[in-house]
């Protein structure tokens, strides 16, 4: 199959920039970053806080196959639905600072759309490291995968 | 040195990029290798160095020859690395996207 989502991290810059294009309209890709109840489902957290305008913030939570509950929050910059999302991003008890995310969402077609994602990152370092994570989550992965597998078959 | 990130240094730039792929389908001189740029033989020589340093090239020595070939397991290694990375947003995304197409038709 073909590899809808590319990374573009290059060497010895502090950030990277994440693109995929969508069969569907861009109001319907944007809709599923501006609605809680869908952001829980596609990212597979709980949202415990979601104000999309400009000086609002989002808080979510995750829970690993262990039990353990996971935060995340950041603060929204910039909200122009279909447009643009210009937002941070941090984990809560880790070490890892707080990184600036820049959505930008596209109409190709009627049907299509691209989002493209520009993270940065407070160094070369963090970014690296941030990008080395989920080969510890593998096995979450791979139980990621197949719900998505068995989504599909429903 | 930092090993892991000289590979990525050296795997950024374009024509480094098009060496390894015309060496991954033979092994090669640095001539033959350098023929097929438009770029000044000694360019080609300094991205070979490099190249051979980070251990994606390897060289072997075949009579007065000595001719340019792919590690790949170095090359492996490389497109592991950012792999599990790309996978995990590549599966967001599909969720996404089934989750959205479903929105659509309701």
């Amino acid at each position: 199959m073909e590899q809808k989502t590319k990374i573009d991290a290059r060497e010895g810059k502090q950030e990277l920039v994440i693109t995929r294009e969508f069969d569907l309209p861009v109001e319907l890709l944007f809709k599923a970053y501006a609605e809680a109840e869908i952001v829980e489902q596609w990212m597979g957290t709980k949202v415990l806080k979601l104000e999309n305008k400009k000086h609002g913030s989002y808080q979510f939570e995750t829970t690993d196959p262990k039990g353990h509950k996971h935060g995340f929050h950041g603060t929204i910059h910039e909200f122009s639905p279909d447009k643009k999302i210009i937002r941070t991003f941090e984990m809560e008890n880790t070490p890892f600072p707080v990184q600036l995310e820049f959505l930008e969402f596209e109409k190709l077609t009627e049907d299509t759309s691209k989002l493209t994602m520009q993270v940065v990152y407070r160094s070369v370092a963090d970014r690296d490291q941030l990008l080395k994570l989920p080969f510890a989550q593998g096995i979450n992965m791979a139980h990621n995968r197949i719900q998505d597998i068995v989504q599909k078959l429903k | 040195m930092n090993l892991r990130r000289d590979v990525f240094q050296a795997i950024a730039d374009p024509t480094r990029r098009a060496i390894l792929l015309l060496v991954a389908s033979q092994s090669m001189t640095a001539g033959a290798i350098a023929s097929n740029f438009d770029t000044a033989r000694p360019t080609v020589s300094k991205h070979l160095q490099i190249l051979t340093a980070c251990e994606l090239l390897e060289q072997e020595q075949n009579g007065r020859e000595i001719y340019y070939h792919i590690n790949a397991k170095k090359m492996k290694e490389v497109a592991e690395f950012i792999e599990p990375f790309r996978s995990m947003w590549e599966d967001r995304f599909n969720k996404l996207e089934t989750i959205m197409k479903k929105y659509k038709s309701k």
